[in-house]
């Protein structure tokens, strides 16, 4: 296949950036997105030419870390897929496609498709977390866990912060993310005894860090990854509306 | 936002059910003002009511525009850079003309109180007979052009706005969330055929 890319180049955080186009050919259909980045990146390196800034680590769909805007549309056409796992045969010959960074204040471009999702560690540094005895590792099934909260728990932790859900936005909001964490812990038994703190203080953090408000949009569902529901947006706010209505995040 | 909005729409749904006695003829239609203005007389005085109750509308719409504005502004801030390449709606169409659909909302709310409520619009005007000044206007093509556009978009707002509201308050979970969509989608639609069924009763001559 032949496609042209319309690549967004942006040399440092402050400088100016652009989109340039780059044809390529000989994609082949079974490379995955990133591979056809690298079979670029070689040549624009063999021409003396910067290669292109991107980020990736396990490309294998778990890491969170390969995240762009293919066409619009935050980790490309495939539903309920990342950058990395996206294969060509879903584009066809002659295609143009355009690649961009992120783009929220939130998650500033450090250089071309690489920006700083820092902003994430702030919301789990506000309440992402449970206080647990340290020392020998406890047994396994000591803490018993009613099958249906696992399960629940299990899908809101397959969040992989990739920023998609910030990204794909029209409000620029991270709720989905601090929802999935809030979910996660919230729903566990060892969750519990920071449930609504956490839950404020997530909020809170999220709130103060530059990310646009929750209007229920549903653009974040459709574009995660990992398929975290909005539902766990309205867990979150149960928990918010009932620590502001009974201060159950004060002390007793 | 959904305080307010869920004010707001509980006196839509009345007013709608308010504006189907134009069915039942205009003695039935044109007892309705005085029959609103009559509740809690004893206590309120004639007419105490509706003055409540337009203060008590008037204090969401404020308050329901405050915050639509600042969530507008939150998320202009929130993406300072736009994308260069705007992708399709991939989740709810509703829920993506919510600010522009608010201010034609806001806009035919002007229009329909200098209609409606003061007369100054309406071709006959006259406050003591709603029922004549409501089919003198929609004998007019182009005030049931904007009333209806008026009124799609309202169905859309409460599309969204019921549902979003529900979300907001914790209401929603994995299991509900098809059937509170569903619910919404079934009130906007009834809300809408409501209100739709005067100017098309008016066109039709079911009501002269
Ligand atoms: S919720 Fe989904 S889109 Fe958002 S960071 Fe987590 S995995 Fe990515
Ligand atoms: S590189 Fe790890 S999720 Fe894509």
């Amino acid at each position: 296949m032949r496609l042209t890319l319309r690549v967004w180049r942006q040399a440092g955080p402050d400088e100016d950036g652009r989109l340039v186009d780059y044809a390529v050919d000989d994609v082949s259909p079974d490379m995955s997105f990133l591979e056809m980045l690298d079979v670029l990146n070689e040549r624009l390196i063999m021409e003396g030419e910067e290669p292109i800034a991107f980020d990736h680590d396990c490309r294998e769909g778990i890491c969170g870390m390969c995240g762009m805007m293919i066409n619009g549309v935050a980790h490309g056409p495939e539903r309920a897929t990342t950058t990395c796992q996206l294969h060509m045969r879903h584009f066809a010959d002659g295609d143009v496609v355009v690649i961009e960074p992120w783009r929220a204040r939130a998650f500033p471009v450090i250089k071309d498709l690489v920006v700083d999702r820092g902003a994430f560690d702030r919301i789990i540094e506000a309440g992402g977390y449970i206080t647990a005895p340290t020392g020998s590792a406890p047994d396994a099934h000591a803490i018993p866990v009613p099958k249906p909260d696992a399960d629940k728990a299990f899908e809101a932790a397959a969040c992989i912060g990739c920023g998609a859900c910030v990204a794909a936005c029209p409000n620029g909001s991270g709720m989905l993310f601090t929802a999935a964490k809030a979910t996660h812990l919230g729903l566990l038994p060892q969750g519990q005894p920071e449930r609504y703190s956490r839950a404020v203080e997530m909020v809170a953090a999220h709130d103060a860090l530059d990310f646009g408000g929750c209007t229920n949009t549903g653009e974040c569902a459709v574009a995660c990854p990992k398929g975290i529901p909005l539902e766990s947006i309205a867990r979150l706010n149960r928990d918010v509306l009932r620590a502001t209505v009974t201060g159950a995040h004060e002390p007793r | 936002m959904a305080v307010t909005g869920g004010a707001m729409f509980l006196f839509v749904v009345g007013h709608m059910a308010g504006n189907l006695k134009v069915l039942f003829g205009p003695e039935a239609f044109n007892e309705h003002p005085r029959w609103l203005r009559g509740i809690g007389e004893g206590l309120l005085g004639y007419g105490g009511f509706v003055w409540i109750a337009r203060v008590g509308l008037l204090l969401c719409l404020v308050l329901h525009m405050t915050a639509a504005i600042q969530l507008a502004r939150r998320a202009a801030a929130a993406r300072p850079a736009r994308y260069q390449r705007r992708g399709p709606v991939r989740g709810s169409y509703a829920a993506r003309t919510m600010r522009w659909g608010g201010v034609i909302i806001a806009l035919f709310l002007v229009y329909h109180l200098m209609d409606l409520t003061a007369g100054w619009l309406n071709p006959v005007g006259d406050l003591e007979h709603p029922y004549r000044n409501v089919t003198a206007d929609f004998r007019h093509w182009y005030v049931t052009l904007a009333y209806t556009v008026a009124i799609v978009t309202l169905g859309f707002h409460i599309r969204h706005g019921l549902w979003s509201a529900l979300q907001s308050l914790g209401a929603s979970n994995a299991r509900r969330q098809r059937v509170l969509k569903g619910i919404a989608l079934g009130v906007a639609v009834l809300i809408c055929a409501g209100f739709l069924a005067v100017p098309f009763s008016v066109l039709t001559g079911l009501v002269k």
